[in-house]
Formats: structure tokens, sequence, C-alpha cells
């Protein structure tokens, strides 16, 4: 699914990923977890396409090489980022958003747009799956969103659009445990054997919910350590300085 | 960014002229131009007075220089005052008579009469250069009373009321463009509702300029007699050209007792290429009077075209408990320039006007709103609500506001509220990483911004101009 080799990235002559190497396959799910200032956020902005970083080293996705293609094909292609912080569109109703995004994203696999009434089905089906009130949803988009509720929107938009790769923002920090696991509900419900997810986090508590197959641990831009579920509970017991 | 290249240029789609044979009166600006108009109309002599009038007073006016976007010196005497289709003055009794060419040229616009006829129920007088060439729906309108025909067949067919209103809202003296239009006005539309009639079609006029170095003075004069209402809609595009050119229109609307008008514009002329050359001036005159008690008038424009658009919808409201409101989006990219907003002089006693301004700037682009909210002494209780919102999109543009607000009474309450935002990298990464490309992004954002002006437009006027606020922003962010 996804093959990164010696991930080099800069951002107004600031180097942050200095050499970052991961494989993610079909079916896996990855968490990234690490300090502040440790380029998690970077990555997920140099995967998703975000511009303004130099970069150098293999990108990969599905075979093809990530660097050559914009935001927005990589987003059609299924590549779903979760923002950390979700930005506020005022005017832009949450359901048209979400609706005109799911259209383009099928008709970019040459399927069949939604109309209205199939999409609203769609959105009523996924939004009670994760238990989302629908009135939030006829609100603009992010626009007086509390915190939670924010994040159970990026959710939404990943159930809704069912991508391959799906990357994790520290979508659990500043959650209550509500929302959180709504947040994990949401993630494991999705998981199959073709999808793949990379979660970022500072934390372990949400990969408590949804057991990740490897733990990587990343600092000063670049994966000092990796391993699986164990990893992280030994973060969480001796913090990041420890661990080398 | 791979959607840094595109080429605007290209993308005014409505930029080609169509050959058509013209009548041009004398070139320059004289009393022999406008006696020949005059001639040409078929006018009475108490019009070509009222033009001679105006002209004598012209001569004592200057330009009005108050405004922020500046332009090169305008030399009148250069420019044709009346340019008419050949055509049209064999007077053409049905579609099937009018010059193929025009026809044509409708259907490059995307204006089919016939269909519009029979698919949208709007009536279309369609103002091609100066003279109107095709009016429908014409029976319709005539069993219920209405009148909705060119200004020229209303001076020969109903000069009492285009005697008694004509001038009424914006005087004779008024200013020097608006003194210009009265002098040297061409055509445009006139539109009389009788009294508790509610006019059952949003009608339509569509300008557009078309001869070289014509100046386009139309002039529109929208009567609702007691307890009517009328929605007016006025769209224009024109095709791409070099030399700068004057639009002067003057539109008076008067609404009498319990009536309403809506008055809804969408303004897309040749703004000029990328360098700012080109491009149309529109310095256009609207003014409403809500001359009758709980009359209403209601502007809504959507401004993305010309060089420079220089105007100020405003409202006179004398009767008692009369409404005036303002919608407006002004879109300027590249190096277009926009002075405008509204003036609501409250003069009758509970008065109420509210005023949404939404003003976008991109490019090297300059976006002024200037408004006055005047309330005067006897205008008791009265209110006013004004919003200005400015969306600058680069770090090149401008946007700014002036607000003049005078409450003359202590009853009355005046609010305003400002804000300038700049449209930011996040929202456009956001829109991106969901699967919209840039253009559509900023579409979608814009949109956003302008939502409660959107709304204030009839349906089918609405989804066409959703497309011209993305198609006009589009390669500003790159």
């Amino acid at each position: 699914m996804l093959e990164i080799k010696n991930l080099k990235a800069s951002i107004n002559n600031k180097d942050i990923l200095k050499g970052l190497n991961i494989t993610i396959k079909p079916g896996e799910l990855h968490a990234i977890m690490g300090p502040n200032g440790s380029g998690k956020s970077t990555l997920a902005n140099v995967l998703s396409g975000k511009n303004g970083y130099e970069i150098s080293g293999e990108l990969k996705y599905q075979g093809e090489n990530l660097k050559e293609i914009p935001i927005e094909e990589r987003a059609q292609k299924g590549i779903f980022l979760a923002f950390q912080y979700p930005t506020e569109i005022p005017g832009v109703n949450t359901n048209n958003f979400l609706k005109t995004s799911l259209n383009k994203v099928k008709k970019a696999k040459g399927e069949k747009e939604l109309d209205t009434l199939s999409f609203l089905k769609l959105l009523k089906e996924k939004s009670s799956e994760l238990g989302i009130d629908e009135k939030m949803l006829s609100r603009q988009l992010n626009v007086g969103f509390s915190g939670g509720e924010k994040k159970k929107n990026e959710i939404l938009q990943m159930k809704i659009l069912d991508p391959n790769l799906t990357i994790l923002d520290e979508t659990d920090s500043g959650l209550d445990i509500d929302a959180l696991k709504t947040i994990a509900d949401g993630v494991n419900s999705s998981r199959d054997k073709k999808k793949s997810f990379l979660v970022i986090t500072h934390y372990q508590r949400l990969l408590n919910y949804i057991n990740p197959d490897f733990v990587h641990v990343l600092s000063d831009g670049k994966i000092i350590k990796s391993g699986c579920m164990e990893l992280a509970e030994e973060l969480e017991k001796k913090g990041y300085k420890k661990i080398n | 960014m791979k959607n840094q290249n595109i080429n605007t240029e290209q993308d005014y789609k409505y930029g080609f002229t169509t050959d058509i044979e013209n009548i041009r009166a004398p070139k320059g600006l004289s009393e022999k131009t406008i006696k020949f108009i005059s001639k040409i109309k078929k006018e009475p002599k108490w019009m070509l007075d009222w033009r001679l009038k105006a002209f004598n007073r012209l001569k004592n006016l200057k330009e009005p220089n108050w405004q922020k976007p500046k332009y090169p010196k305008i030399n009148y005497q250069d420019l044709y005052y009346y340019s008419a289709p050949k055509s049209a003055s064999e007077k053409p009794k049905s579609l099937d008579e009018v010059d193929p060419k025009l026809i044509e040229t409708y259907k490059k616009l995307g204006i089919p009469l016939q269909e519009q006829k029979k698919l949208s129920g709007i009536a279309v007088d369609a103002v091609f250069d100066s003279v109107s060439v095709a009016t429908t729906f014409k029976d319709e309108l005539t069993k219920k009373g209405i009148i909705f025909c060119s200004i020229s067949e209303a001076i020969r067919e109903h000069p009492d009321l285009v005697k008694k209103y004509l001038g009424s809202v914006i005087p004779l003296t008024d200013h020097y463009f608006a003194t210009l239009n009265s002098a040297v006005f061409t055509d445009g539309s006139f539109v009389y509702i009788p009294p508790k009639v509610r006019c059952p079609m949003e009608l339509s006029t569509y300008f557009r300029i078309n001869a070289s170095e014509t100046g386009q003075f139309e002039r529109t004069l929208i009567i609702a007699d007691k307890g009517s209402y009328v929605s007016y809609l006025e769209g224009c595009t024109a095709p791409m050209r070099d030399e700068n050119q004057l639009h002067a229109a003057n539109v008076e609307l008067i609404a009498l007792d319990d009536a309403e008008i809506k008055y809804s514009t969408v303004q897309n002329w040749y703004p000029g290429d990328k360098n700012g050359v080109g491009g149309i001036y529109n310095f256009v005159t609207k003014r409403g009077a809500c001359r009758g008690k709980n009359s209403k008038i209601s502007w809504t424009q959507v401004e993305t075209g010309s060089a420079i658009t220089w105007k100020y919808p405003s409202c006179i409201l004398q009767g008692d408990n009369s409404v005036g409101e303002f919608y407006s989006i002004a879109i300027t990219n590249n190096h277009q320039k926009a002075d405008t907003g509204t003036k609501m002089i409250h003069l009758g006693k509970n008065t109420k006007s509210k005023i949404i301004s939404k003003g976008i700037s991109a490019g090297k682009a300059d976006n002024t709103y200037r408004g006055l909210v005047d309330i005067g002494k006897k205008a008791l209780n009265s209110r006013n609500y004004t919003q200005c919102d400015s969306l600058l999109m680069g770090n090149k543009c401008g946007a700014h506001t002036v607000p003049y607000i005078k409450n003359k009474n202590s009853s009355s309450v005046v609010e305003h509220e400002a804000t300038t935002s700049k449209i930011n990298e996040e929202q456009l990464f956001y829109c991106n990483q969901r699967g919209l490309n840039q253009e559509e992004a900023i579409g979608l954002i814009v949109n956003g911004f302008c939502k409660e002006v959107l709304q204030q437009l009839p349906m089918e006027f609405a989804v066409e101009a959703q497309k011209l606020v993305g198609i006009s922003l589009e390669g500003s962010v790159g």
C-alpha cells in the first residue's frame, strides 16, 4: 500500500524528516508515536501532499510515485487524512461539502455519482453507526463545532469516503473517553484486509481500543524503534526520553 | 502547484464579437448627436427638449473624482453615442424576422430566446448594442395590464407615465454621468405594473456591448403601482476587446404604496486582461424611491466583471414603514477595481434598511465598499443594519470599507458590522484533501462567504451566479 524509503522533508530550510522508512501493507494498522516536534504532523502533511515542503527520498503509494500527484488526486485515489485541527469553512453546509467530496472521489474512480437522496441515505446510515447527531451535519462546516464534534466529523467523512489509506493525525488529542470510543469504533469497523491505517498519536489510550499491528517511535525525523503493542506500553511507562 | 498555469484570458468565454453592420450617430458629443438619436428613435419633441436640457446642464458639470479607482481621462468627443444593428430599423415583428446573426450571438451567450420562452418562464427584453430587438411574453403580460417594453417604445406609446416618472428619482442635474445618460441614452427597459398586480414572471434583460468604441447608455425605468410586485433581473456579458469602454446607465425604480420591487443584477462585463489592458468602465447610477407607505425596494447585485465598477444602488425611503435592502457581492481579480455600495436615505417614519456587502479581492485588485446611511430628522423609529465583509486572496490586493452614517434623530438605531479576512491555506488544503481541486475549493469557500447574498437571487440566476463566482477567481491562488 505505502512504501516510504529514506524520506527527507524540510520546510523553510529547516529539516524535519531526516530519512524515514516505513512500509505499510494492505490490511495493516501502524501507529506512530513520538514527542512534540518529532515530525509526526509533517509526515501526515507530506503523505497527503501539502504544499511548502522540500522532499527527497522514495514515496510510493500502490506502486505509484506519490510525489508527482497533486493533493486532490491523492485524495481521489483513496488517501484520507483526518486532520488534527479540522478547519472551519463558513457558509458551506457540512452535508453539501461531504456530498461534493464523495462525488469527486466516485467520479475519479469511474463510479456513478450519488444523487442527493441516495447520499442522504448513506449519510444517515453512517452517522447513526457512529452515533453522530444529524443536526450537526446541517450546520456550516466545522463552524462552532466542539473539539469532539470536529473529530467525529472527520471520522464520519472517513466512513463515507471509504479510503484505502487513512492517516489519523492526533485524532485522539483532547477527546473525552466517549468521543475516543466513537473514533476507535469508526476505525475498527472500517478495518479489513484491503485497508491500511497510519495512526499518529501521543498516547497509548487510543491504541488500547484499536490494537495496532505495528508501533513505531518517531524521534527527530527518524523512526528509532519499531515493535508491536508492547512498545506503546513501554513508552507510556518510561516516556520518550528513555527509548533509544 | 499544478493548477497555477490557468490562463484567465481564455476563461472569458463570451469574448467574441458579431459582425453586424451598424448605423452610427456622428462621432462625438454634440447637439447634433443628440438630435440624431432623438430622430432615429422617433421621439416626440418634449423628449428631445429634455435631452437638450440635460446636455446644457452637462456643460457646467465636472466628472466626479472622489472615488478610489482612478481611470484615464475619457475623450467624450471620441465616442459614438448611438449604434444599432441595421436590421432593427426594419422593426422585426417576431423572432423569426430577427437577424439570424443576432440569434446566433444569443445562442453563444446561452440565451436561446425561443427555448427560454418555453423553459424558464422568463420574459426577455433583449438589448443588443443599443436597440431592443425582441420582446417575448408580451401578450401574457399585456393581459395583466403590465407594460414591459423598451424605453424608446414607452416614450412613444406611454408618454404620460414616462413624463411623470422619468428623472423623478435621478434628476437631470444629478451628477456628471447621470446627466450624460439623460442627454444621450439610447435604449433600455420600461416596466409598469398596475395596482394590485403581481407580475407572474421574473422580468429579464440582457445587455451586451458590441460595436467598437460605442458607449452604452442604457436607461431603465420601473414603476410598481400601489400594491403591486415585480422582480426584475439584469444580466450582462460583453465581447473581448482592447479599448476601454464607458458604460453609464441610469436605473430608476419607483414603488408606490404597498408595492415591492426586487431588482437583481449579475454583471460580467469584460474586465480587461491579466495585465489590466482593456475592460469596461461601469459607472452606473441606480436609485429607487420607496415613494409610498409600506413599500419595499430590494437591490441584489453580483458584480464580477468590468475593469472599474463604480456604482451605488440606493434607496430613498420616503413612505412611512418603507423598507430598503441592498445585497451585494463584488469580486475583483487581476487589475480590476470596484468602488461600490449603497445609499439608504431614510425620510419616512419607521423605515428600515439592511445592507449586506461581500467584497472579494484577488490578484492586484482593489475593492472598496462605500455606503451612506442617512436617517433624517423626521424618520422617527427607523433602523439600519449594515454588514460589510471583505475577503482577500493573496497579498497584493486591497479591501476598504468607507461607511458614512448620519443619524439625525434619537429614536432611530444604526448598526454597522465589518470584517476582513483572508482566504487561508488551511481551508484550501482541507478541501484539496477531500478531493476538490484548487478551483473547486476556491469556488466552494467563496460561495460560502457570499451565501447570504446568493440566497437573495432568484433561482435561475443563483445557479449562474454561483458558477460565475468560481470562474471569476480562477487562477487567483497558486
